[in-house]
């Protein structure tokens, strides 16, 4: 199987989507790139390339360049699927979200329910989340968390290309509207992803590590640090179960409550700040559906009560890295 | 407008120190000194500058991502905003905010903006600040052609004009946002035309020409100071560079943004104009040139020497106060 990037994985997805359903439609701001200008067009793909070819392959009927109007695009999306089409939209940065809030929270998301079950909105928004080039605090925040809150959204946060390009196929053929989380520092990651499409179901999580001192759940680019933080434990002769559970709404809670059955002891890791985020959210769960086999307090590893700042020193600060699992992971073994 | 030799002297060092500032970014960008994303305002001084030069410190302004410009010509420390480039402890907003956020309120720069369309309501809420006061401010929002498109700009012309504030929205149209044509993107192709229909007089300038400019936003600024309500000022003007630094620019034609250096610069230009007319003397502006370079100079050695976080205050200045 070849190994490939995120970015290619999911512009994979797109192509297939694509193919298969002539009522997909592509939406957003430089999304091809270069309408009205004096160069080529297609040559952008969105800011990381995502959408790139698109355009070309699939035309301007399909690729819609946008003007700077997030509510608009959002809105237009969801109308559009509500009207029986099936669209991909991006917002560029997840932090832009707040430009967009109504037509997520209060649109989208609450026509099946406000509708009486008559309609459905089968619209994916694509968004960049996550920290980690100083790109500062207005577009480095998760906001995934702050969406798992809100009934009526699917949450996806893949933590790698081969989940990447299952997951928006399903997001693409699901029903519901979907919110799309593809972390900043993913994109040039690869890992073996096959060439024809496939589905990932959502509420079904992955375990990357198996082991049994502990639990570690975490979410998105996160993932990949506990993964280095727990094999970096092996020396030590700590194993861990490490779970993405890869969608945060809805949520495996099977997998999560299972494996704290058998470690006794569980670790929460998200890039988040802590406050009604998903670790608080997971760890509550677990105090309340498996409080006999907890041997430890849950801990919690998230960023700080913060902005994201720019300073890279402040920014390592404030992230969650593979020292401060470790010892949330031996906190919880002392 | 007729300006004085110490005015036309003050201009040109603005637009010279804007220039050479981006100029130097760059560089130290690629050596690997300055993080995250930055956007050059290269080839647009005469904007910030033909605006700001009508400006005290009572006034105010709100900027965008591309925001140097305007910081610089509101009068923000450039040594202050070169440490915060840096992302040095030291820099104006304490290495917090970076090349998006440079702000100082103490100059009334209300920030520059990374969310495209955020500044407008901003600025309106100063104006409106500089109204019920009665202290004679007013407010400045700066914005490009893309940023028109966004609802929050409507809504903010809208409602100056609405709540009759001392309002004044530059628009300043380089020809692009991001890699998308405002051709393309404005659906009724005039972005002047469009905002004066929210009721307001809009002043159209060649953005590449400081005295053109100076005198527009001369006009909008009076109205809006004397009590009349917003006004704005519409520049076509031209972006010399990528959106942001590392942009490959495929949707430009080759050759455009060389043929914009050398025939649309604001400074060539300034300098023909005020030579022609024996305002200036060409030492007089060699001597400013010189004098900026040593100030860019020394602001990077001050950058490269000024302190660094080491991530404790990483939880400083969420709040006023948090109990
Ligand atoms: C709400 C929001 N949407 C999108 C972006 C991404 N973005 C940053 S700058 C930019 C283009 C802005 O164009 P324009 O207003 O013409 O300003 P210019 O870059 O030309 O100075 C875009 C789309 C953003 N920062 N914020
Ligand atoms: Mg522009």
């Amino acid at each position: 199987m070849p190994d490939k990037t995120m970015r290619d994985a999911l512009n994979e997805a797109l192509h297939h989507e694509f193919e298969r359903d002539p009522t997909t439609f592509a939406i957003g701001e430089d999304i091809a790139g270069g309408r009205g200008g004096t160069g080529e067009l297609d040559c952008t793909g969105g800011v990381f390339g995502v959408t790139r070819g698109l355009l070309t392959k699939f035309g301007e009927e399909r690729v819609l360049d946008t003007p700077i109007s997030e509510s608009a695009i959002v809105g237009a999306a969801s109308g559009a699927a509500l009207a029986g089409m099936r669209p991909v939209a991006e917002i560029m940065f997840s932090s832009f979200i707040g430009v967009c809030m109504d037509q997520i929270i209060n649109q989208m998301a609450k026509f099946r329910y406000m509708f009486g079950g008559k309609s459905k909105c089968p619209v994916v928004v694509r968004f960049v989340c996550g920290a980690g080039m100083s790109a500062a605090a207005q577009h480095s925040h998760t906001n995934y968390q702050m969406m798992t809150s809100v009934p009526g959204l699917k949450v996806v946060v893949p933590s790698n290309a081969y989940d990447a390009k299952g997951l928006l196929i399903s997001a693409i053929r699901d029903d519901d509207p979907v919110l799309f989380f593809e972390h900043m520092l993913l994109f040039q990651t690869s890992c073996e992803v096959p060439d024809e499409a496939y589905e990932i179901p959502f509420g079904e999580a992955a375990m990357p590590r198996e082991g049994d001192d502990a639990t570690v759940v975490a979410f998105s680019n996160m993932v990949n640090v506990c993964a280095n933080a727990i094999d970096s434990l092996a020396e030590k002769g700590i194993t861990c179960d490490l779970i993405d559970p890869r969608t945060t709404s809805p949520l495996d809670e099977e997998t999560i409550l299972e494996s704290v059955e058998a470690t006794g002891r569980l670790i929460v890791v998200d890039e988040s700040p802590p406050r009604c985020g998903l670790t608080a959210d997971i760890a509550a769960m677990v105090a309340q559906k498996a409080f006999g086999a907890l041997k430890a307090p849950i801990q919690q590893v998230t960023a700080p009560h913060t902005p994201v700042p720019f300073a890279p020193e402040l920014e390592r600060a404030y992230l969650p890295d593979a020292e401060k699992v470790k010892a949330a992971i031996e906190a919880t073994l002392a | 407008m007729q300006l004085s030799e110490q005015a036309l002297l003050r201009a040109y060092r603005q637009m010279k120190l804007i220039r050479e500032f981006e100029e130097r970014i760059q560089r130290e960008i690629m050596l690997g000194q300055i993080p995250g994303f930055t956007h050059i305002y290269s080839g647009q001084e005469a904007n910030a500058v033909g605006v700001c030069e009508h400006l005290s410190d009572k006034d105010y302004i709100v900027s965008t991502h591309r925001g140097h410009g305007h910081c610089i010509a509101k009068g923000c420390d450039v040594k202050g905003m070169m440490k915060e480039l840096f992302g040095s402890s030291d820099g104006l907003c304490k290495g917090r905010g970076g090349s998006m956020h440079v702000a100082d309120i103490s100059k009334g720069m209300l920030g520059a903006n990374g969310i495209v369309g955020g500044g407008p309501p901003i600025s309106v809420g100063a104006a409106l600040a500089c109204k019920m006061r009665g202290d004679g401010g007013v407010s400045v929002s700066f914005s490009g052609d893309g940023s028109t498109n966004q609802g929050t700009t409507f809504e903010a012309m809208n409602m100056a004009v609405v709540l009759d504030v001392p309002q004044v929205f530059v628009f300043e149209d380089n020809g692009y946002a991001e890699n998308t044509g405002s051709s393309f993107s404005t659906g009724c192709d005039d972005i002047a035309v469009r905002s004066s229909s929210f009721g307001f007089p809009v002043f159209s300038a060649d953005g590449t020409d400081f005295f053109d400019v100076y005198d527009k936003a001369a006009e909008a600024i009076e109205h809006a100071r004397s009590g009349k309500g917003p006004a704005g000022v519409y520049t076509k003007v031209d972006r010399f560079y990528g959106h942001f630094v590392g942009d490959p620019e495929g949707y430009r034609a080759k050759g455009e943004t060389e043929y914009l250096k050398e025939h649309k610069c604001c400074l060539k230009n300034f300098r023909a104009r005020t030579l022609e007319a024996e305002l200036l003397k060409a030492e007089q502006l060699d001597a400013l040139d010189e004098d900026v370079m040593a100030e860019i100079e020394a602001s990077v050695v001050a950058s490269r020497e000024a302190p660094r976080h080491d991530g404790s205050l990483v939880e400083e200045d969420v709040y006023a106060s948090y109990a």
